[in-house]
């Protein structure tokens, strides 16, 4: 597959611009008493929008960043972002799921996987302090929060990586179905402009 | 054709996968000067600049957002504050008599009164970033090695403690807040015997912290202001100068009390809305000794 180079630019600006909006402003802003996390959201939408292998290498390049820009553990959240990006590119290569909910449903998967996972390692690297059983109400709550964020955020990523996504017969089929194309609705000579048939009575 | 893209497929995540793995275990293991920590370090002074302009730019976003948010919890605040207020006016009454007795005590033993704030040579900062995670309690300040500030320095806000600042770059602090899993402050409850505890967080809740190792028979109530403890043991400090206001006993269970030694505590700073905090660059002064870094 080839690569547009605008493509991988806007990946790149759209991942350094998710994370330093997030850090600079929607993490101090409080909802229920959490903040919406953009990061596992953008993941998922690149995954959904361009495939397993694009949306793996965005959730370890998204993860890599936030790891460093916020002074983490490295490697811990690259490798939950990587499964994030992957199963939501697999999702679309098996499945090509068309409903305009699926990056709200895929948005709480993400951010469930991310919330549940980051606890996961956090325990196997070993955790002194006690743990509340608030922690499951916290991450109940960043769930739904990132639920409500994840149509307008998949809207806002798939309006920025559109013009430059590399060519996919699958889109490229869809988009004749909608557009007036050849359809198996059709006869073929209707597309061409020739004698009107039943059907297109 | 197929088969090739799936193996490629596969390929790219076990590639991706190991290397997490291996920047995680690398990273876990070595020291807080080790190469990866300094790389850490560079990636933050390099885009420190770019957060704290993002701040500057986003901050009307931030206040809008807020304004809503604060809103929404102003009638559950009333109520509470009424209380509050009843509350307090009681203590007033009987602090103000406190305070005529506690300057004449201090005139006698004559107890300097330049123990203030000031004498810990506070670095004012503005705070560009908070972390989004619930496991990482941090927040970012634009204060760094160039205005004085280094690791284990305590951090206070309008009202009381923070947390400490843990990593430093030339114009950038990482501040660990005490609600972080990671932080435990020697902490003294104003019971008017004075029982010393040590205060940590409960990991997912970010409103509560955990007053333990207090004597089983301590009698403490409700509301009773807890401060640092700043204990000195030979060449040791604490991180924290003494009687820095951390919280408010929210939940003094007698039970719990006298089974564990444990009592809950709500911190006097509201951690998510904080916009300026001060970095007491020279906690222990008169003293020489360092403190030790984590």
């Amino acid at each position: 597959m080839n690569v547009p180079p605008s493509f991988v630019i806007r990946l790149l600006a759209l991942g350094l611009l998710a994370v330093v909006i997030q850090v600079a402003a929607v993490s101090q802003i409080s909802i229920f008493g959490v903040s919406a996390d953009l990061s596992p959201l953008v993941v998922m939408s690149v995954g959904l929008l361009a495939g397993s292998v694009t949306g793996a290498l965005m959730g370890f390049g998204m993860g890599l960043l936030v790891d460093l820009m916020l002074v983490q553990t490295l490697g811990v959240t690259s490798l939950l972002y990587i499964a994030i990006g992957y199963w939501s590119g697999r999702l679309r290569e098996l499945r090509d799921p068309a409903h305009e909910l699926i990056p709200l449903g895929m948005g709480a998967a993400a951010t469930a996987v991310a919330g549940i996972g980051m606890a996961l390692i956090q325990f196997l690297l070993g955790v002194d302090a006690p743990v509340s059983f608030l922690l499951v109400q916290q991450i109940f709550l960043t769930v739904l929060v990132n639920s409500l964020i994840a149509l307008p955020v998949y809207a806002l990523v798939r309006r920025v990586l559109t013009p430059a996504l590399p060519e996919d017969p699958r889109r490229r089929r869809r988009r004749r179905y909608t557009t007036g194309g050849l359809s198996p609705l059709k006869r073929p000579s209707e597309g061409l402009g020739g004698s009107t048939g039943v059907l297109s009575r | 054709m197929h088969d090739k893209q799936v193996r490629r497929r596969r390929a790219v995540l076990a590639l991706l996968v190991a290397v997490s793995l291996i920047l995680l275990t690398a990273y876990f293991g070595e020291a807080h000067s080790g190469p990866l920590h300094s790389v850490q370090r560079g990636i933050v002074t390099v885009f420190s600049p770019i957060q704290k302009g993002a701040s500057t730019v986003l901050t009307p976003v931030r206040d809008i957002a807020g304004f809503f948010s604060s809103t929404f919890h102003a009638k559950d605040r009333v109520a509470e504050l009424q209380a509050e207020v009843e509350k307090l006016t009681g203590q007033v009454a009987s602090l103000k008599g406190a305070q005529i007795q506690n300057n004449q005590l201090r005139e006698i033993i004559r107890l300097g009164d330049n123990i203030g704030i000031s004498s810990y040579r506070p670095v004012a900062a503005h705070v560009i970033g908070s972390d989004p995670s619930l496991w990482y309690d941090q927040i970012y300040v634009d204060a760094g090695s160039d205005q004085g500030v280094s690791t284990g320095q305590p951090v206070i806000g309008e009202r009381g403690l923070v947390g400490l600042v843990t990593d430093v770059t030339a114009d950038q602090s990482t501040v660990t807040l005490i609600t972080d899993h990671t932080i435990e402050v020697g902490a003294e409850v104003e019971d008017g015997v004075g029982n010393v505890g040590v205060l940590e967080s409960q990991v997912g809740n970010p409103n509560e912290l955990v007053l333990s190792d207090l004597p089983t028979t301590a009698n403490v109530q409700n509301q009773d202001l807890v401060v640092t403890a700043g204990f000195h043991y030979g060449k040791l400090d604490s991180y924290y100068p003494p009687d820095i206001p951390i919280g408010v006993v929210s939940n003094a269970n007698e039970v719990t009390l006298a089974s564990s030694g444990q009592v809950q505590v709500k911190p006097v700073v509201d951690l998510h809305t904080l916009d300026v905090v001060e970095i007491l660059t020279k906690p222990h002064p008169g003293l020489t000794t360092a403190s030790l870094v984590p």
